[in-house]
């Protein structure tokens, strides 16, 4: 009886009305309509806990961390080491040592390509990343590929937006020194199976990092169930302040790499001669950081810690599976990203029409989607595409909006032909 | 009619639009038809790169007046190009270079030209009043 309810309970649990309480943004208006919020994955809206856990920082309890010695100061370094903890409990990583704030997804994957590619890439060396990145896990590597004459090796795509583990076992070879992968494509939803690629990386001795950016906002991402090395990810994807985010790095990896920027923190010893490193995590934390975000972060994964992942995730499920198949009855709406594994994000064209068309018709709605390439653009040339619309989903969102979007795509492209 | 003269009739135009909807029907009705620039002069030379959408823009002298043709990839960039067009094209140089283009903001498409929006038309702007100057400079 106990295990009925239990699972009855599971699906009628997501009370997406309770939800959206706990974001007031979600009660304004756009044109002066009711804000349809449908770009969570550029970033995602902030529950009232984390705009309250900001203000009464900086109301109450801020002073610069780790240097003072009056309580105030001891109290803020308290706050931003116990935020450290509940990242490491939020990912599973194993000491909290191994989790660095940085200012977002962006900051963690330079942070990693520099200190990685200044200890170990030799000219004739590669790094592998796939055809579906982001913009932010090509540049950086691209820049330390041509300081050190390494190669950048990309692993291509199928038509739906999907890698083959068989071509990833083919393009690696002893020069290949780092893979690094999106787990989730901002792009496509695609969700990559990294714990497959770590498993035949490590055989060979390869580092894997995950870009997580779309990752945590979605569901549990246990850094000791994927094995990963190194993860990214920013805090205002999932629900946090921005300009916070998170290098999570095996210990042994970040006592290896050397610091990337120079500066107060992260030092033990300076003179004019040389310098000795502060300890880890503080050797890659350079300067006064981000106090208040790590704060922030910490309410929101607290948040998100109080909501069933399983509610969340069958939620999003539908939202995905209605999207899908309500804009594929519109005449010309081609999807652009068919994985298996897909994540609660539609991204779609309309024959015909420019992305933008539709984006600022939508916009007169009171509907927030992106359009153009995502900072993806050589995906965007595989598809032969410039850019697509696309809808991405969160925990908040109701099936009430994916009609609206329905009805508002439905409206642009009448308008528009 | 002067440039000022132009864009008060557009003004006056887009007064009787009751919401929205009319408003942008019209701009994608002036988009379709936008008459076409010659094929020649949509290449790399004549791209105005936007993050979002692509415009294309051609000016020739007349005189002491500029010619303007241009295109977009995007249709309610293509209509706001038409009104552009419409207000600046074959007049004097000079006052092409001064023009301040106040209709743009009166009928509510300013949020067309923020840098955000990132359509290519900002720097079309500055593109068209450039060729104004430069024209104007080499009398
Ligand atoms: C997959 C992916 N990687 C990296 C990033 C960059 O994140 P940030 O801008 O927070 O550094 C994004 C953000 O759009 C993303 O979606």
């Amino acid at each position: 009886m106990a295990e009925l309810v239990k699972t009855m309970k599971n699906e009628v649990a997501w009370d997406v009305q309770k939800i959206r309480a706990d974001f007031p943004i979600l009660r304004t208006e756009m044109h002066g309509k009711p804000l349809v919020f449908l770009d969570s994955a550029a970033s995602s809206q902030k529950p009232q806990v984390v705009i309250d856990a900001l203000s009464n920082y900086y109301a109450t309890q801020h002073a610069n961390v780790h240097r003072g010695v009056y309580e105030l100061s001891a109290a803020a370094t308290d706050k931003f080491e116990e935020a450290r903890s509940t990242v490491q409990r939020f990912i599973n990583a194993e000491h909290d040592h191994e989790v660095v704030f940085v200012r977002g997804t962006t900051e963690a994957i330079n942070l990693v390509a520099h200190s990685f590619g200044r200890k170990y890439l030799q000219p004739g060396d590669e790094v592998m990343i796939t055809a579906m990145e982001h913009h932010s896990n090509i540049v950086p590597w691209q820049l330390v590929c041509q300081m050190y004459g390494a190669k950048l090796v990309v692993i291509p795509i199928n038509e739906a937006g999907e890698i083959n583990l068989e071509t990833v076992k083919e393009l690696m070879n002893d020069r290949t020194k780092l893979i690094s992968i999106v787990h989730i494509s901002n792009a496509l939803g695609t969700i990559n199976p990294i714990r497959d690629i770590v498993d035949m990386a490590h055989q060979a001795d390869i580092p894997v990092l995950a870009d997580g950016a779309q990752a945590t906002a979605h569901g549990k991402v246990d850094v000791r169930d994927l094995d990963v090395d190194f993860l990214a990810f920013s805090g205002h994807k999932m629900f946090g302040p921005t300009g916070i985010g998170i290098l999570y790095g095996k210990e042994k990896w970040l006592e290896e790499l050397p610091p990337y920027q120079g500066g107060g923190e992260m030092i033990r010893k300076v003179t004019f001669e040389e310098t000795t490193y502060n300890e880890l995590p503080f050797k890659f934390e350079a300067g006064t950081p981000n106090i208040a975000g790590s704060i922030g972060l910490k309410a929101a994964i607290d948040y998100l810690d109080n909501i069933s992942v399983e509610g969340m995730q069958s939620h999003e499920e539908k939202l995905l599976e209605s999207a899908t198949t309500q804009l594929l009855e519109i005449p010309g709406v081609k999807i652009i990203g068919t994985a298996e594994e897909k994540a609660s994000l539609v991204s779609f064209v309309v024959e015909g029409i420019h992305p933008y068309d539709i984006g600022t018709l939508l916009d007169h709605q009171g509907i927030a989607v992106r359009t153009g390439h995502h900072c993806a653009e050589p995906l965007m040339d595989i598809f032969g595409i410039t850019g697509t619309i696309r809808a991405s989903f969160a925990l908040y969102n109701t099936l009430e909006e994916i009609d609206k979007l329905v009805a508002g795509v439905q409206k642009a492209v009448k308008m528009l032909s | 009619m002067s440039i000022d003269e132009i864009q008060n009739e557009i003004v006056d135009e887009f007064a009787f639009f009751d919401d929205w909807t009319e408003k942008y029907e019209y701009i994608i009705d002036l988009g379709k038809n936008l008459p076409l620039i010659d094929e020649q002069y949509k290449d790399e030379d004549h791209l105005i790169r936007g993050c979002q959408s692509k415009v294309w823009l051609h000016a020739e002298r007349q005189d002491q007046q500029v010619h303007f043709t241009a295109d977009s990839d995007a249709m309610i960039t293509r209509g706001i190009i038409a009104m552009l067009i419409r207000v600046l094209n074959d007049q004097p140089a000079s006052d092409i270079a001064s023009s301040d283009l106040f209709f743009i903001e009166k009928i509510g498409l300013r949020d067309h030209l923020s840098q955000t929006r990132s359509n290519g038309l900002t720097n079309m702007i500055k593109q068209m009043k450039m060729y104004g100057l430069a024209i104007e400079a080499s009398k």
